[in-house]
């Protein structure tokens, strides 16, 4: 690695982006020439997880609950299942549990110990997700965590925070926004924001429909 | 272990700042990272669980100074180095030992779509019968481990109720140590915050954790 003097403090500190850029340009080089890693595997990688996963999955996910009864009925007693059903599945997504969003209570979903997100339906985590802000705070002090994030919770709700310890992973199903009688589910899923999802926001109001 | 990874509850640790459409990746780098990290791990020469734990072993100051990726890029190194898919030598030359052998990747490019859908269940079949039942009452145990858990600081000799079973669970402390799956019962168990946090919370809210059967005693 090119910071290699301190070789048990290769994470020096004064690393900025271009020297990140460079060790993982090299740690690259060095794992396909020693035949440990295929370079075309990494593309095919980073293709999927930039262009196959994100929170459209789970937007239809979301909109299939608020369209079909019975399907929302098999997503909140086995979601790994109904959640296959549509085609998502795999990594960081095995053992899917779905919360619903009620006027009693509002879902939020944590992980403290590190950064534990169902990734088959929404994707990678945004970066806020991951800091050390969001992770010590969402426990502590939610509604100020949602308040910064412009959702108010009335007093007499009830915020049910998951923090995803185990490899549990969980997606909120957020609360179906008024005025969205008759919508297609694909007109439902374009309203399925991703934020709503990890339940630090509201579903999208219809477009023309009163605030 | 009592690290700084364990950070329910604490003060001090920044504003949150969200940001509007954010990227995948932030750079070139990052996706690189993701990608070379994946990929190695089709070896099979480390759990999820040790995974996590190289994480929690840097230096508490380098771990909140260190942004994801780096942090990735650290742990992929140092585990590489540790189970001699790397030597150090060659992790600090960049350059291969001449005298080793080129190796096959064991994940090719075909294989990358089906094996990241199937994922890698931790659910195992074992005969242990749940202790407890969804509605019971536990309490967490008061463990320090030096070692890795899934235990968090702020819930430990905590009320709560068991609100749901999810089967029998790897058990990331003793997996960690490469000393067995353990597979044993997984139960979320529901906390008032009050119990939590003390009387400042809001009486009405609730934090749900997963947690493995160790980890609880009845009350």
């Amino acid at each position: 690695m090119s910071s290699g003097e301190h070789h048990d403090h290769d994470h020096d500190h004064s690393d900025v982006p271009s020297d990140l850029a460079l060790r993982v340009k090299s740690l690259e080089s060095l794992l396909v020439d020693k035949g440990l890693v295929d370079p075309a595997a990494l593309d095919a990688i980073v293709d999927y997880y930039e262009h196959k996963v994100g929170p459209r999955n789970g937007a239809r996910v979301v909109a299939r609950a608020w369209a079909d009864p019975d399907y929302k009925q098999r997503l909140l007693t086995d979601a790994t299942a109904a959640i296959a059903e549509l085609g998502y599945s795999g990594r960081q997504g095995e053992h899917m549990v779905v919360v619903e969003n009620t006027p009693a209570v509002h879902n939020m979903v944590v992980c403290t110990l590190c950064s534990c997100y169902p990734w088959p339906v929404l994707g990678l985590p945004p970066a806020w997700y991951k800091s050390a802000a969001y992770r010590s705070r969402s426990v502590i002090e939610p509604r100020a965590v949602l308040q910064e994030f412009g959702v108010s919770v009335p007093e007499d709700a009830e915020v049910r925070v998951w923090d995803s310890t185990s490899e549990v992973r969980y997606l909120v199903l957020p609360e179906r926004p008024a005025g969205t009688e008759g919508m297609s589910e694909e007109q439902l899923a374009a309203l399925v924001t991703r934020d709503s999802m990890i339940g630090v926001g509201l579903a999208a109001a219809p477009q023309g429909a009163a605030a | 272990m009592n690290g700084v990874h364990d950070m329910g509850g604490m003060h001090g640790l920044g504003p949150l700042v969200p940001e509007q459409n954010e990227p995948v990746w932030h750079a070139p780098w990052e996706a690189r990272v993701f990608a070379l990290t994946s990929a190695i791990g089709a070896w099979r020469k480390w759990n999820l669980d040790e995974s996590r734990q190289q994480i929690e072993r840097m230096p508490g100051a380098d771990y909140l100074r260190s942004s994801y990726y780096e942090k990735w890029l650290i742990r992929t190194v140092a585990l590489a180095i540790q189970t001699g898919l790397l030597t150090r030598e060659e992790a600090m030359s960049g350059r291969p030992d001449p005298a080793a052998q080129a190796a096959t990747p064991p994940l090719k490019a075909a294989q990358v779509e089906p094996s990241m859908r199937r994922g890698g269940p931790t659910t195992r079949s074992v005969d242990r019968q749940p202790v407890f039942r969804v509605g019971d009452s536990v309490r967490t145990r008061n463990i320090h481990p030096q070692t890795h858990t899934r235990l968090p600081r702020y819930a430990r000799d905590k009320q709560g109720v068991v609100v749901a079973l999810h089967g029998a669970h790897v058990f990331p402390d003793s997996n960690a140590l490469r000393q067995g799956e353990n597979a044993q019962p997984l139960y979320t168990v529901r906390f008032k915050a009050q119990d939590l946090w003390g009387e400042a919370a809001n009486a009405r809210d609730t934090v749900c954790i997963d947690l493995w059967e160790d980890y609880l005693a009845p009350v």
